[in-house]
């Protein structure tokens, strides 16, 4: 038995969407009130009852939500927060006192970790060991809102407003990373990655070791730029052109062939929309205009990384 | 070959900047349609893959209450002050700091967040106000060096006729272009995904270690934690190597846009 599982911080999650959606759509100025309500009252549901509601139901919900989105009916309010010269003053009185409710969610994270996995009395278990670091992170994130609540002495709903301000901010993006996860399901069953890896295979002349190493760093990386996720993508390359060709045909070194491959797909990462967690919710949180800037930014880094991680196999697993 | 058809879906839909959400859809229909699934078990799969991935927004969804209730009183305002007291800090320096620092507590094991948390915890409400402050100085000590004094106060704000020039004071006599905020923050969140890609494998106890394992135990395949940790050093070393680089060329962006920004309020002015 488990006495605290992350479930519990889905309903916490979906309550701040349902005080979103009921925010949004008592808000008379708002100008696409009905259907903005409407997407974060469906994406309450999601996560409060996920569990219990059949997937088909949640998967025409999840339709629902994608029609408003492409509609263009989920806009944020018009933003109301304090004025600069406000902050201005209160940063002025408060000082590094700001930092400290920032500083103790990672604290908690890393503490939390270490720790919360290992308590049990007999078999009844505090959190599920490999829930633990999500767990620390929310308790973190929860104990450091009470503390910042203290310490800047604010009304108690304070956090929820703000949050609903920057969650409206990031609108619509907040799912994809969960569809794209869906998405990345639907190409595994559907043995997508087996084609793929067909296809390299056959085109290429892996019997020279380079176009091997090479094809296997290329793959790995564009493979995970199709399927938003390296990890996707390493047994699909792995299994399609690492082993029979790297391993089995030149007798390279499968720990190192793991090793850099898994960093090369993590330069596809850098360079893909459907990384959306790192590149594009991000974008909307930093408030910019082009939503691709941030992969912009990073083309170059994931381009440098790879080619020198074709080199570094190259040099390497042959060798050692 | 015709199971590709998702791939395809998604690159024209992106290509033609249709709204992600309704392509990343009609690609898994597509794809599920292809392989001979019906409709409704397309959506059963969506259902279930979106209620199983729920873990994905829980960092930034439970960070952004904390973030948001700082940010009102002043948390930005606060980095800022203390990013100004520190007279060599650049936008692309704040950024490699945090980038490496990043790296090596991720390949600690020391983990702030995953799925993204940290940019919600970190880069929106300090690193980025931090690297746009010291750009911010930047453009400062360019314009007190470049505007002649009375000009330097005529372009604080409106110079209307007759107002005496206020003298030169703390704001910013001419403001960052807006080009130049966007991709200092841009950069800031590269720093971020960098930093915590290439360090993270690392440590052996992460999920990609765990999960190569996992897949050569299936094959029988005998390969050791230990050394696909160490060959991840390499690549981190290279990536600690690039972030240095971008970083710089940040910073050249960064002087040049400020050069530019202050010679055309010297064409203004005269």
């Amino acid at each position: 038995m488990t006495l605290l599982t992350v479930e519990a911080f889905y309903w916490l999650i979906g309550a701040i969407f349902a005080y979103l959606s009921a925010q949004v759509a008592l808000d008379r100025g708002h100008a696409k009130r009905l259907g903005t309500a409407l997407f974060w009252a469906l994406l309450a549901v999601i996560y409060l009852f996920g569990k219990i509601l059949p997937p088909a139901v949640v998967g025409y919900l999840v339709v629902a939500m994608v029609v408003l989105a492409a509609l263009n009916r989920v806009a944020k309010s018009s933003e109301r927060t304090t004025s600069l010269e406000a902050r201005t003053a209160s940063a002025a009185r408060l000082k590094n006192r700001l930092f400290w409710p920032a500083l103790l969610v990672p604290a908690c994270a890393i503490a939390g970790t270490l720790v919360l996995g290992r308590l049990h009395w007999d078999d009844v278990r505090l959190v599920d060991p490999k829930q633990a670091t999500l767990i620390a992170l929310g308790l973190g994130a929860l104990l450091a809102t009470v503390v910042a609540g203290r310490t800047t002495g604010d009304r108690w709903h304070a956090p929820l407003h703000e949050g609903s301000r920057l969650l409206q901010a990031i609108g619509w993006a907040l799912v994809l990373p969960q569809m794209l996860a869906a998405l990345g399901g639907i190409f595994a069953q559907a043995g997508v990655d087996r084609v793929v890896s067909g296809l390299m295979a056959g085109l290429l002349p892996a019997q020279v070791p380079f176009v091997a190493v090479a094809a296997y760093c290329v793959g790995m990386a564009m493979f995970t730029m199709c399927m938003g996720n390296a990890f996707a993508a390493f047994a699909a390359i792995t299994g399609g052109i690492g082993l029979p060709f790297i391993v089995t045909l030149h007798h390279g070194n499968p720990a190192i062939m793991a090793a850099v491959g898994m960093l090369s797909g993590y330069c596809g990462t850098l360079m893909t929309p459907m990384a959306a967690n790192f590149n594009l919710v991000p974008a909307m949180l930093l408030e910019l205009k082009d939503r691709n800037a941030v992969i912009k930014a990073q083309v170059p880094i994931g381009l440098a990384i790879l080619s020198a991680n074709i080199l570094i196999m190259y040099f390497t697993v042959f060798r050692f | 070959m015709i199971k590709l058809v998702g791939i395809l879906v998604v690159a024209i839909g992106f290509g033609l900047r249709l709204n992600t959400l309704a392509v990343v859809m009609a690609a898994g229909v597509a794809t599920g349609l292809v392989s001979g699934l019906s409709l409704h078990e397309i959506m059963e799969l969506f259902g279930k893959y979106f209620v199983e991935n729920r873990y994905m927004t829980l960092p930034v969804v439970l960070m952004v209450p904390l973030i948001g209730l700082l940010e009102r009183h002043g948390l930005q305002e606060r980095a800022v002050t203390l990013i100004q007291r520190a007279k060599a800090a650049t936008a692309g320096r704040v950024i490699l700091i945090y980038g490496l620092a990043r790296q090596v507590s991720v390949a600690l094991g020391l983990n702030l967040g995953g799925s993204g948390g940290a940019h919600a915890g970190f880069v929106r409400p300090l690193v980025a106000p931090m690297a746009e402050a010291a750009a911010r100085a930047a453009l400062r000590a360019e314009a007190a060096a470049r505007l002649p004094l009375r000009n330097a106060g005529a372009a604080l704000g409106s110079p209307g006729e007759g107002t005496p020039p206020p003298a030169a004071g703390p704001n910013p006599p001419v403001e960052l272009p807006e080009k130049t905020v966007q991709a200092i923050r841009a950069a800031a969140a590269a720093g971020e995904n960098t930093g915590n890609f290439f360090g993270e494998d690392v440590f052996i106890a992460v999920g990609a270690i765990l999960l190569m394992k996992g897949f050569f135990d299936a094959l029988k395949i005998e390969v050791d934690v230990m050394a696909m940790a160490l060959w991840g050093i390499p690549t981190a070393l290279v990536a600690s190597g690039v972030m240095v680089w971008r970083m710089r060329a940040l910073d050249r962006v960064v002087a040049r846009d400020i050069a530019e920004a202050v010679r055309n309020q010297k064409g203004d002015v005269k």
